[in-house]
C-alpha cells in the first residue's frame, strides 16, 4: 500500500516500501506551464532533503526540483527525455522524475499529507 | 499575471503558451499591447527633425508608410526601438509607437531635443495586435478594406464611428495588424474580434516565443544602450543616404562599423539537444573560451526545440559555427543559425 506525501516546494513522493517516486504536483505543473525539458539526477546519486535533485524547464522559465528525503537515486524516468509534457499530462503518474531509496524513514514525518498539502495550495492559489 | 513595465499583463491565457503560439502561426492571435507608447510628433519638417535622433530614413518615406528605427545615444548604442509612420506627404505629421519601458524617457528625449515640434502623447488610445495568417480575413469582416493594406503601411478606418489607426505590421513574423483605438472602445473591439472563430487571445509568453522565432530584437535584452544597430544586424533599417550623411547620435561609431565591421554580431543559436539556454548564458567557442552571451533564449514551439539569440565576435558569426552555451555550469552543444529561425510570412 503506497502513500503520497508532499513538500512545501510542491514536490510529491509516492512511498512504496522503502522506495519513493518523486515528481512535481499538479499545482506545480499548472504554475510552470508547458514543460519542455527535465534534467534528472544520475542514478546512484546520494540526495539530502532539500538538496537540488533536478531542473524542470517550461516555456516560461527553469525551476529547481528538490529532494524530499535523503537517499540514493535508484531510477529515473527515461520517458521524460522524449516526452517532457508527461509532467503536464500526468504529473503524479507517468510524469514522475526519479525514485529514491529512502535512507531515513523518519524524514517522511516532516512532509505533508494530502489534506495538509491541499490546504497549502488553497492558501497559495 | 505579471508586472511588465508597470502594467499588469497575462503571461498566458488558459490555453497555455505553446497552444497560443501555435494558434497564432496557424490562425490569428489577438494581443493587448496597449502598454506600448503611442504619440504624434507634428511640426514643419518633423521628418527631417526626427532624423537627428535616429538613423532611419524618414525623408524618403512615402506618406502612410511605416519605418522601423532606433533612437541612438552619442555612443551609437540604442535607447529604444520604434515604429514611425509618416501620416502626410510633407512629413510634418508622424505617428510613433515606442516600447512601454522606455516611453517616458523617449518622450522626454524628444521634448528636449525637438522643442520646436509638438509631441502629443496618445494616453487614451489602446493598441491591439492581430497576428497570423487568418488575421486579415477576420479583421476584414469588421473593418472592410483593412485586408487590402500593404505591408508596413497605415490607414485610418472607422468602427462604430471610432477612428482606428490600422498598420499592417507586427512582432510575430506573421502577416498581421496593429490597431490603435480609443481606450474606451478597446474592450468591445477586442471582444468583437475574439468572437471570430479564427481569433484567440495570446499573452506575453507566446508574444516572446513568436518574436524569438522570427529573429526580432526585444529591447532591454537583445538590444540596449551598449549595442549598436550594426552589431544587432539592423543594417537594413539604415538607408545608404543616412549611412553616408550621418547626422544622428552615435553616427561616428555606426558609420565606422559599416566600413570596418562591428566588434560583435547578433546571431541565432540553435541548440543541438533539448535543454534550453536562457538570457545570460555564456557562449563558448570550441576551445571552451567564453566569446559572448545569450540575450534571449527559450523553447521554439514551431520547431519543437530550444533556440537563442546572442552576441559573438564576427569570426564566430557564420551560420553553422559550433559553439557551446553554458547552462548551470555545463556546456550545451549548439551552432550559429541564420535568422529568422522560422521564415517570415509578411503580406507583400
Amino acid at each position: 500500500m503506497s502513500k503520497v506525501l508532499f513538500t512545501e516546494d510542491h514536490e510529491y513522493i509516492i512511498v512504496d516500501g522503502d522506495v519513493g517516486a518523486v515528481g512535481v504536483t499538479d499545482f506545480a505543473q499548472k504554475q510552470l506551464g508547458d514543460v519542455v525539458f527535465v534534467e534528472l539526477p544520475q542514478v546512484g546519486k546520494q540526495l539530502k532533503p532539500g538538496e537540488q535533485a533536478g531542473v524542470v524547464e517550461s516555456v516560461k522559465a527553469a525551476s529547481d526540483v528538490f529532494a524530499p528525503v535523503s537517499g540514493e537515486v535508484v531510477a529515473t524516468n527515461a520517458a521524460l527525455e522524449e516526452t517532457p509534457a508527461l509532467v503536464n499530462e500526468d504529473p503524479q503518474g507517468r510524469g514522475w522524475f526519479f525514485k529514491v531509496k529512502i535512507a531515513e524513514p523518519a524524514e517522511l514525518e516532516q512532509l505533508m499529507d494530502e489534506t495538509a498539502y491541499e490546504a497549502l495550495v488553497a492558501a497559495q492559489g | 499575471m505579471v508586472d511588465f513595465a508597470g502594467y499588469e499583463l497575462p503571461v498566458n491565457y488558459p490555453a497555455g503558451i505553446i497552444a497560443e503560439h501555435t494558434w497564432t502561426r496557424e490562425h490569428a492571435g489577438l494581443f493587448d499591447v496597449s502598454h506600448m507608447g503611442q504619440a504624434l510628433l507634428t511640426g514643419e519638417g518633423a521628418s527631417a527633425r526626427l532624423e537627428t535622433l535616429l538613423p532611419g530614413d524618414l525623408q524618403n518615406l512615402g506618406a502612410r508608410k511605416i519605418r522601423y528605427s532606433q533612437f541612438t545615444n552619442a555612443g551609437g548604442g540604442i535607447l529604444d526601438d520604434l515604429m514611425v509612420t509618416k501620416l502626410d506627404e510633407a512629413g510634418d505629421v508622424l505617428f510613433l509607437v515606442v516600447n512601454a519601458a522606455c516611453k517616458r524617457a523617449d518622450f522626454a528625449h524628444m521634448k528636449t531635443h525637438l522643442p520646436d515640434l509638438a509631441l502629443t502623447v496618445l494616453e487614451d488610445r489602446a493598441l491591439i495586435a492581430l497576428q497570423g495568417p487568418q488575421a486579415a480575413q477576420a479583421l476584414e469582416r469588421h473593418v472592410p478594406g483593412a485586408s487590402a493594406l500593404p505591408f508596413m503601411t497605415q490607414q485610418e478606418f472607422c468602427w462604430r464611428e471610432q477612428d482606428l489607426y490600422i498598420s499592417r505590421s507586427g512582432y510575430t513574423g506573421e502577416d498581421g495588424f496593429e490597431i490603435s483605438i480609443a481606450a474606451s472602445f478597446a474592450q468591445d473591439f477586442a471582444e468583437t474580434l475574439l468572437a471570430e472563430e479564427e481569433v484567440q487571445a495570446v499573452g506575453l509568453g507566446a508574444r516572446d516565443s513568436l518574436r524569438l522565432e522570427a529573429g526580432l530584437c526585444l529591447y532591454g535584452h537583445d538590444i540596449d544602450t551598449t549595442t549598436s544597430p550594426v552589431e544587432a544586424g539592423l543594417n537594413w533599417s539604415i538607408s545608404k543616404r543616412r549611412r553616408a550623411e550621418g547626422g544622428f547620435p552615435g553616427a561616428a561609431r555606426i558609420q565606422r562599423e559599416f566600413l570596418e565591421g562591428p566588434a560583435r554580431k547578433r546571431v541565432g543559436l540553435m541548440l543541438d539537444g533539448k535543454a534550453p539556454a536562457r538570457e545570460g548564458a555564456d557562449i563558448a567557442d570550441d576551445s571552451g573560451a567564453i566569446i559572448g552571451r545569450v540575450t534571449s533564449g527559450g523553447f521554439a514551439p514551431s520547431l519543437g526545440k530550444p533556440i537563442a539569440i546572442g552576441y559573438v565576435p564576427p569570426k564566430h558569426a557564420a551560420p553553422g559555427t559550433p559553439v557551446s552555451l553554458i547552462v548551470r555550469g555545463k556546456p550545451l552543444s549548439a551552432h550559429v543559425a541564420p535568422l529568422p529561425f522560422v521564415p517570415n510570412r509578411y503580406h507583400r
